[in-house]
């Protein structure tokens, strides 16, 4: 009983210093990059861009290169994601082909995004002649974050009862009609989950848009240009952060990108909660 | 009084597995027929393949004939849309949809084209009405229907189905969810529906066949041992198995 005790004590300290380690390293990590990053923060750093010419520091062109590439590259793996998930639910028959796909689509889930940006640059860049531009960038962050759009989809529609598609199917609906009135709305917490996990996986990702997206961080000046720019070169903030600290060793800017990115991800996860509420229409 | 439905040598298959064998029967139009027998004898498998609901199956292989109003629904030609308009369906499990009150009522009469908002909203009132739960949902019709009792919910799904003008009302054990007092209210209601609509329920509680139906079929191991008025099943059953299960021999 005695020696129990002890042994509990023991156990329940080991395990308070780990939860603490973990917190503290996390909190450390946070609190030295704010510190670090807090002094780039002024207006003209989120709106200007970086010229040596007019002595500027910004990073305007690199914010607006990253909305480009969140909004292109949910353009084209949300559509293709959702169908593959409802594909893979609704219509395929249980078997080997549905299996494989999906044991297919874990494994990508899991490949490391420089794979995917070697393939994008050889793919969309070279065999496609689109060159550095946003769309290569883009269409090579789509794939990256189908898996993510496939799986969670599909996990939300697993989890619509039965009874649901059985009463829509009895009253003479049609199965698309069921699917776009019943399981769509009822997945939609899971889809937005997966659509903000990727774009978190978008703002993190430098790696795959190295050689794929390019680098520029000029902002377009006319509505042609800011439609063309989709087939231009442009570096989202966490390339600009690479670059700063490597190329630049101007480590004032890198953490301040660094501060904004942190910044974002905090607002990403409080959205995913608030949303996924809200969606959530399973409650009464 | 004519038949509403005909069935003839109706056969159904699981694979290898025959679930119902050669079934013959006819039910009346505007009457209550009761589906009796123990778990797993193919009662709710009969009750589905009145509107094709055992399409969505997998491996489902169907032999024979049904005719609903004078019309053969397994024909290749026969449009399982217009069926399930006329054969609506009420399910063990209340299953409103995630959604507010008026929207399920209003799904059905959606699904099959009706916009316009007055129309709807007399739909809905008179579902609600004949499913003799309006006055307790009048306020709260923009409320979820998730938020309701179950006995509540069943009778939701019964004004849902109702919405879509059926002619005849299936319900599969519409009440083994629930509690005593709410399946009495969808006995009364089962009752006054008979005027309008004809009713095929699946049951389990022999009372309550004996109490709502005209007439009971009792099911066993995929056959259909006996049909006949409620009556004369409950107090002279012809066969030796029939009495055996009403008298509680087995089941």
């Amino acid at each position: 009983m005695h020696k129990q005790a002890i042994k509990d004590n023991l156990l329940l300290g080991i395990i308070y210093v780990c939860a603490s380690l973990s917190v503290l390293l996390l909190a450390g990590i946070l609190i030295y990059v704010c510190v670090k990053g807090i002094g780039a923060i002024n207006w003209s750093f989120l709106t200007e861009v970086s010229s040596s010419l007019k002595g500027t520091v910004g990073i305007a062109g690199n914010i607006l290169n990253t909305v480009y590439i969140i909004v292109l590259s949910m353009l084209f793996s949300l559509p293709v994601g959702i169908g593959a998930a409802i594909y893979l639910n609704e219509y395929a028959k249980p078997g080997k082909l549905v299996s494989s796909i999906e044991f297919a689509i874990e494994t990508l889930a899991g490949i490391p995004s420089i794979i995917y940006g070697l393939f994008g640059m050889m793919f969309f860049g070279q065999s496609l002649r689109m060159g550095y531009s946003l769309l290569t960038g883009s269409l090579t962050l789509s794939l990256m974050i189908l898996p993510l759009i496939v799986r969670n989809t599909q996990e939300s529609l697993k989890t619509v009862p039965d009874s649901y598609r059985q009463g829509a199917i009895g009253l003479g609906a049609g199965k698309w009609y069921m699917i776009r009135t019943i399981l769509i709305p009822c997945s939609l917490p899971g889809i937005i989950t997966g659509v903000i996990l990727s774009v978190g996986r978008i703002v993190g990702e430098s790696a795959a848009l190295l050689f794929t997206a390019g680098s520029a961080k000029i902002l377009p000046k006319t509505v042609k240009g800011f439609f063309g720019k989709i087939f231009q070169s442009g570096g989202t903030m966490t390339i600009q952060l690479y670059l700063s600290a490597t190329a630049d060793g101007d480590f004032t800017t890198a953490f301040g990108i660094a501060f904004v990115l942190i910044i974002i991800v905090f607002f990403i996860n409080i959205l995913t909660k608030v949303l996924a509420k809200k969606f959530d229409n399973t409650k009464e | 009084m004519e038949n509403i439905i005909e069935v003839r040598d109706l056969n159904l298959f699981y694979g290898e597995k025959q679930a119902l064998k050669n079934i013959n029967m006819d039910i009346r139009k505007n009457s209550i027929t009761a589906l009796i027998g123990p778990s797993g004898c193919g009662k709710s498998t009969f009750l589905r393949t009145l509107n094709r609901m055992n399409d969505l199956v997998d491996g489902v292989k169907i032999e024979g004939s049904i005719k609903i109003e004078g019309q053969e629904i397994y024909d290749k030609n026969y449009d399982t849309i217009s069926l399930r308009k006329k054969v609506g369906m009420v399910f063990q499990q209340p299953n409103p949809f995630p959604m507010s009150i008026y929207d399920n009522i209003a799904y059905g009469p959606r699904v099959h084209g009706i916009k316009d908002k007055k129309t709807l909203d007399k739909i809905v009132e008179d579902s609600l009405r004949q499913a003799a739960i309006f006055d307790e949902v009048k306020d709260s019709l923009k409320k979820s229907a998730l938020g309701l009792s179950g006995g509540q919910q069943q009778r939701i799904c019964i004004a849902r189905a109702l919405a879509v003008h059926p002619d005849i009302l299936l319900m599969d054990e519409p009440t083994s969810a629930l509690d005593p007092i709410s399946t009495l209210k969808i006995e009364e209601l089962m009752e006054q529906l008979k005027k309008n609509y004809t009713v095929v329920v699946v049951t389990h509680n022999m009372q309550q066949a004996a109490r709502v139906s005209d007439g009971t079929a009792f099911f066993l191991v995929g056959d259909l041992v006996e049909f006949g008025s409620t009556k004369q099943i409950f107090s002279y059953p012809k066969d030796k198995r029939t009495e055996d299960y009403i008298t509680g021999r087995f089941g």
